[in-house]
């Protein structure tokens, strides 16, 4: 009668879970609910792009030109990278490779915050130029070469392309702060190939914002690209 | 229940590398202007590449190939309601008689 009370479990099995299968299981798809409400979240900003792009072809097409495909593409191979990194981090958590863990951690903040310096610099020639679509500032014929009959189209694509990567920006940086706290307690060793629910659904989360961007670069970048973009 | 399944790093590599390519392939691709050809078909290399991409990111990435069948109903319902809120809204915009032009 005794034995009942003393059934050794894992540390990290809370009690109303059964076993640690179940449990990952339960984080695994709640972490997958809540990314289903992400991609509806950005699948909102997606339709308005394509109602738009449908409605203004020309004004979009141009628009996308002001973009760098070169920076943009950089800024893809770097995030792909970001994401085998993290791959690699969950795979070092499943076989108890604490040290390469850690190290693999590292390696996706630092390429997270390569992808976001890029991006800034991008923003920065945006301001420059006076494409930030804001009221007062926004001047589309500040470019010479830019049809002024666009202007007004331009700035649909303009006011998308900082609503889209903004928010993609900003995923990007709660990802950051979460890689943090997963380096942090990495360090203090809590995870083991028991337990590494925390690392498996971070990396979930980090191979979601990569999924947006796989959609955003060729929709924003790659869009006026055949008109002789740069 | 089952284990957890532990994807080797020679599946990510080949994940990885088949990203890049596939990468390469989309702006190459996009300098071409295939609009001669058809109107939509650079939209649509450019999006059937980005759909390949992000599969491979969720099959093999995100573990979702191993995975349970009711994570896998799971994801496949979230991409579902995306088609009906993106196919409907089309049905309806692609339909009408000129749009009200913008008053910016």
């Amino acid at each position: 009668m005794a034995e009942s009370h003393t059934i050794k479990h894992h540390p990290a099995l809370k009690h109303h879970f059964d076993t640690m299968e179940q449990q990952r299981e339960a984080g695994t798809i709640g972490m997958w609910v809540f990314l289903l409400t992400e991609i509806m979240f950005f699948g909102g900003l997606f339709l308005a792009y394509i109602i738009y792009r449908a409605k203004y072809p020309a004004g979009f097409e141009a628009a996308s030109n002001t973009l760098d495909v070169y920076l943009g593409g950089f800024n893809t191979v770097v995030l792909i990278l970001s994401s085998l990194t993290m791959a690699m981090s969950v795979y070092c958590a499943q076989t108890g490779k604490q040290k390469m863990l850690i190290v693999y951690l590292v390696l996706t903040l630092i390429l997270g915050s390569v992808f976001l310096g890029v991006k800034a610099v991008e923003y920065e020639h945006k301001f420059e130029h006076h494409l930030f679509p804001a009221v007062g500032f926004y001047d589309w014929t500040h470019e010479p070469g830019h049809d002024p009959q666009l202007a007004d189209q331009a700035r649909i694509f303009l006011w998308l392309y900082f609503a889209m990567t903004g928010l993609h920006a900003l995923h990007m940086v709660v990802g950051a702060g979460m890689l943090l706290v997963l380096i942090y307690f990495a360090w203090r060793g809590k995870y083991s190939p028991e337990y590494h629910a925390p690392i498996e659904l971070g990396g979930l989360y980090w191979h979601f914002v990569d999924i947006v961007w796989i959609f955003l670069f060729p929709l924003l970048y790659l869009l006026g690209f055949h008109l002789g973009g740069h | 229940m089952s284990q957890e399944h532990i994807v080797s790093v020679r599946v990510y590599v080949l994940i990885f590398l088949a990203l890049m390519v596939l990468t390469a392939a989309t702006v190459i691709t996009a300098k071409y202007d295939l609009t001669v050809i058809w109107g939509p078909l650079n939209a649509i290399v450019a999006l059937t590449i980005a759909v390949i991409k992000a599969t491979l990111v969720v099959l093999y990435f995100m573990h979702v190939r191993y995975s349970s069948k009711l994570t896998q109903v799971v994801v496949f319902s979230g991409v579902l309601w995306l088609i009906i809120m993106v196919a409907f809204t089309m049905m309806d915009y692609l339909t009408r008689h000129g749009w009200p032009e913008p008053n910016l």
